[in-house]
């Protein structure tokens, strides 16, 4: 949902935009040291604008707080945003190129055709 | 035993030669822990045969996890390479981490759907480079798949250049002092060398380990490579003082030693005999100051 990038031709190829159609909840483990080990990875505002884009960022600060690790309240709706949000159907649209890569079954279709590659 | 349990059975009704000697290959490791723990009581042989499968796909991943030198007990984001039915990613969720799959076969990832993996699984293609963000991934891992690399199933396909973005994207994609371990099936000693040093060209640090050398059964390769540094390669299985890299070289080794050979009947030619017979097991007198000197004429 958070990490893609296409790469034929387009130097940066961030943020893809998300366009869902179906999203599906599933319940997964909450487990916040792999949440706070995950967040600085992150680019928190692209995080905020996909997940504003499929409507699930109620409760969702904008921006991190420096102690984020101790507040736990923020780690869980960091975590339902990650891995609970599921896109079952939709499309990824990269924002350099115009290009829409399918989702089917929760499965994004990132295959370049011949003419694509770099 | 059952019928079904018969290694040599199972071979029988295939027909791929190939695929019939890694079965063999690993019921010799699998077979017995098979029985023992008793995971397939009174399964069909096709499913024998997915077992088998399954069960080399995990002692592989096993070892891959165990070479990827993560630290204990932190949940890690792992890339598996290939993941195909996520098979090899359940031995990662076993051990605690969070996965992100990748394939090229949407029929295999549907299968991995139905098992209902932890996983996240993306259809993409490696030659085409991974599709990540930079520094997402503390490690990835790879079972056969890196020697489809090799493979040009399209005309405009050109292996070292795929190889090439996928070493490089893969790069990217992964957090300094991360580890990639990819196992993996060469044809020969050229696609080692390709591979090897087309990760070098992407900036990885690392080479190939060898376990169990000198078995042809056994013997399994697996590709180290590192992102933070030159470290020392882990130590191979089934060697007991080489390491992975040294195994590797040892034929071009052994060829530039025979370029060089000592001079007969000099001092370096005679110790290098005995030593050649001390190591084959032979009764050998110790070496001293005396060896390889003339006999005096008194005698």
């Amino acid at each position: 949902m958070l990490t893609s990038k296409c790469l034929k031709g387009v130097t940066t190829g961030y943020p893809l935009a998300i366009n869902a159609k179906e999203v599906k909840i599933t319940e997964i483990d909450f487990n916040p040291e792999f949440i706070s080990r995950l967040i600085p990875k992150l680019d928190w505002n692209v995080l905020w604008g996909a997940a504003d884009s499929i409507g699930h960022s109620e409760g969702l600060p904008k921006v991190i707080e420096p102690k984020y690790e101790e507040n736990e309240e923020f780690l869980k709706k960091a975590h339902r945003v990650l891995l609970e949000i599921e896109i079952e159907e939709g499309n990824l649209t990269c924002p350099e190129s115009g290009r829409q890569f399918p989702i089917s079954k929760g499965i994004p279709n990132m295959l370049l055709t011949e003419a694509e590659v770099q | 035993m059952g019928p079904h349990l018969d290694p040599f059975l199972v071979c029988a009704t295939i027909q791929h030669t190939k695929l019939c000697r890694s079965v063999l290959a690993v019921s010799e490791i699998g077979t017995a822990q098979v029985l023992r723990s008793s995971i397939v009581p009174s399964s069909p042989p096709p499913s024998y045969f997915t077992s088998l499968k399954r069960f080399r796909d995990e002692l592989h991943n096993e070892r891959c996890l165990e070479l990827l030198l993560l630290a204990e007990d932190t949940p890690c984001l792992l890339l598996d390479i290939g993941c195909g039915s996520g098979l090899s990613g359940s031995v990662l969720e076993e051990c605690g981490h969070m996965w992100v799959g990748m394939d090229i076969s949407s029929s295999m990832l549907d299968v991995a759907l139905e098992r209902e993996t932890e996983g996240d699984l993306i259809l993409a293609d490696m030659g085409q480079g991974t599709p990540f963000r930079a520094g997402v991934f503390d490690g990835a891992v790879s079972v056969s798949a890196l020697q489809w690399l090799f493979n040009a199933d399209k005309k405009s396909h050109q292996p070292i250049k795929r190889i090439y973005t996928f070493f490089s994207t893969l790069y990217a994609a992964l957090s300094r002092s991360a580890r990639a371990v990819f196992q993996f099936y060469p044809e020969n000693e050229d696609q080692l060398e390709i591979l090897t040093t087309q990760a070098m060209r992407a900036g990885f640090y690392g080479g190939v380990v060898v376990d169990y050398p000198n078995s042809a059964k056994a013997k399994k390769f697996f590709l180290v490579l590192m992102t933070g540094g030159a470290a020392p390669l882990p130590q191979a299985l089934g060697t007991e003082e080489t390491d992975g890299l040294q195994v590797k070289y040892s034929k071009r080794e052994a060829t530039k030693g025979a370029r060089g050979k000592p001079l007969k009947n000099t001092r370096a030619w005679l110790l290098e005999k005995k030593e050649r017979r001390r190591k084959q097991g032979k009764n050998t007198r110790p070496d001293s100051k005396y060896t390889g000197r003339k006999r005096s004429g008194k005698f």
